[in-house]
């Protein structure tokens, strides 16, 4: 078995992936109104130069921007072509490297895609290599609606290994299909050091109704932890978090470990 | 339930992966699904990860271990439509009842007329729980053909469970294996805790690796280790199997993850990945936990098919088969399904 990364930097995706599904036409309050704690990185989502500029007036020191491996989804998800995106994202990169902020690139669909779905490891290598090239420091590879499982996550990895650096790289699995802990493990056996998920599990999938959606922090952490890797991350405190949030959703954790450990 | 919702026609992806690998015909496959299930098969040059097997059996427990841990009582001629079902998916284990007291496990108050009342398709197996002499001889009286013996890698367990300690218990099980040879009937070692127990919290595999050997010692055809709370991880599950595989040979052992922490499929994929080709699994993910209020059970068998099939591993079952099944159980007991796949292919 391969050897795991001795240390994984976990990206909380809940705020903004999980809430998705409520309105975000709070934006600029909630990136105001938040407590910025020295050394942790508050990144947001910035699609164009509009919404750039609008973060930058916010307060925001680190943005993120959102490419597909699908020409269809990208086009029903934002009306335009790959080659496009690209373009809108360029004016982004540029602007956000003229004022020193950091850019991370998203790819979606990595593992398949609702619109056209098998998608091939070649093209998310492309995308991926395009977007660290235009200067994101990271590309987190998004398996959007879950359906991939671990041959697929490993064949997708090989693939933009060839073009990305590991250490840059890190994955965004959905659990749409329960799948998500098993193809991020495959992602660590092969060196990547960077996950991302969501407290609670959060966020349902837009492509099947019923379905749940981000892979549950508190689950990845309770699996890092057991296998010694570091996080840094207090999964008591976490579970907290998911309890606040879920009771304010008026929902139930989407997290295996926080269900066994409430106490009914 | 009426056809496939429309966001799992969008999906083709998932369509590819409903159809069986091998086994009863479902769907005529396209041009299309044929290049996507030859793109699944893993490259040659594959040498970065393990080897994983090309076929795995799978054991579905769901109407004892899962059936067992359900508060709703479940009324026999619903028990045996069940196991009908399971009979029609291409599963070729199906785990039947425990011939346990009900006055322990009053799900299982019915274990005679269920053994009786299923129909036995050929070429199916139908194991069922024998903790005893007395246990053994029902359900031979019934008509069982295979069964399975229970141990554990803790001495509390195994004295809060079964009310006697490990060594105890082996004697017991050693008449009934006994028994059960003279008869030709095949009987199947169970080891929980495997992983952790809910008493004495972590268990070593040199401990597992020494009830396992001793139940294949017996004559136990194959040995399922089950991590009977869920508490293990992948790196657990691999330390362990080194230990019982010094003893045990890869091919008889079997794994049995709960899912009670959300680290079953994690933890099946690291036993695939050192050579177990064995896995069990409960349709639905039915059965809760009875050490841990509130959180889920076994792993859910369609969950399981799903990231086999996607591996490229044969299974023999039918996995829209599988999700009507477990439909049909979650409806009868009145929950809904663990399974995430059913959840995302059902509409709310």
């Amino acid at each position: 078995m391969g050897a795991f990364p001795k240390q994984v930097k976990i990206v909380e995706v809940g705020p903004r992936d999980g809430l998705q599904n409520e309105k975000m036409a709070d934006h600029t309050e909630v990136l105001k109104g938040i407590q910025k704690f020295p050394g942790i990185n508050y990144p947001v989502l910035t699609p164009n130069l509009k919404g750039f500029e609008a973060a930058v007036a916010a307060g925001a020191k680190e943005v993120s921007v959102f490419g597909a491996a699908s020409e269809l989804f990208t086009q029903k998800n934002i009306n335009c072509s790959i080659e496009e995106s690209f373009r809108r994202m360029g004016g982004v990169l540029e602007a956000a490297r003229a004022a020193g902020i950091p850019v991370r690139g998203y790819v979606s669909c990595v593992l398949g895609c609702p619109y056209e779905g098998k998608i091939s490891p070649a093209k998310v290598a492309e995308v991926a290599k395009k977007l660290y090239s235009m200067g994101c420091y990271e590309i987190s590879l998004g398996d959007t609606i879950g359906v991939g499982t671990p041959g697929l996550m490993k064949d997708m990895l090989s693939a933009v290994m060839r073009d990305v650096p590991v250490a840059a790289l890190a994955v965004h699995c959905h659990d749409t299909y329960g799948q998500a802990l098993a193809n991020t493990l495959v992602a660590l056996q092969m060196g990547v050091s960077v996950v991302d998920s969501s407290v609670a599990g959060l966020g349902g999938c837009p492509y099947a109704q019923g379905a749940s959606g981000n892979l549950a922090t508190e689950d990845l952490v309770y699996m890092l932890t057991g296998l010694g890797i570091h996080t840094g991350v207090n999964l008591q405190k976490l579970l907290e978090a998911g309890d606040f949030i879920c009771q304010v959703l008026n929902r139930k954790t989407s997290s295996k470990v926080a269900q066994a450990s409430c106490k009914l | 339930m009426g056809p496939a919702p429309s966001a799992l026609a969008h999906c083709l992806g998932l369509q590819q992966l409903l159809h069986p690998r091998l086994g009863p015909a479902g769907p005529a496959p396209s041009a299309q699904f044929n290049s996507w299930v030859d793109a699944y098969k893993l490259p040659v040059e594959s040498g970065q990860l393990p080897e994983l097997p090309k076929y795995v059996k799978v054991v579905e427990v769901g109407p004892r271990d899962g059936l067992q841990n359900e508060r709703v009582i479940v009324p026999t001629d619903i028990k045996i439509e069940f196991i009908n079902q399971l009979s029609q998916t291409g599963l070729s284990v199906i785990e039947v009842t425990s011939f346990v007291s009900s006055r322990w496990v009053p799900q299982m108050f019915d274990h005679a007329e269920v053994m009786k009342g299923i129909r036995q398709y050929p070429g199916i197996r139908y194991p069922v729980l024998t903790p005893n002499l007395q246990g053994f001889h029902r359900a031979v009286a019934a008509g069982a053909t295979e069964i399975s013996v229970f141990g554990a890698a803790s001495e509390s367990f195994s004295k809060k469970n079964i009310n006697c300690s490990i060594e105890e218990s082996m004697g017991k099980f050693e008449e009934v294996i006994k028994s059960a040879a003279q008869m030709n009937i095949p009987a199947r070692g169970y080891v929980s805790c495997a992983l952790g127990c809910p008493y004495e919290g972590s268990i070593t595999p040199q401990k597992v690796a020494e009830v396992s050997k001793r139940l294949y010692g017996m004559g136990c055809y194959e040995i399922s280790l089950g991590d009977t709370t869920g508490v293990g991880t992948p790196g657990s599950m691999k330390r362990m199997l080194e230990c019982v595989m010094k003893e045990i040979p890869p091919a008889a052992l079997a794994v049995h993850c709960h899912d009670t922490y959300g680290q079953a499929l994690a933890n099946i994929l690291t036993a695939l990945q050192m050579g177990v080709n064995v896995v069990d699994s409960a349709v639905s993910g039915l059965g809760g936990c009875p050490y841990a209020r509130g959180a889920s059970g076994n792993v859910a068998t369609e969950d399981l098919i799903y990231m086999l099939h996607g591996l490229g591993i044969d299974t023999g079952v039918n996995l829209y088969k599988v999700m009507e099944a477990g439909d049909f159980i979650c409806k009868a007991v009145n929950r809904t399904t663990n399974s995430k796949v059913a959840q995302a292919s059902f509409s709310a």
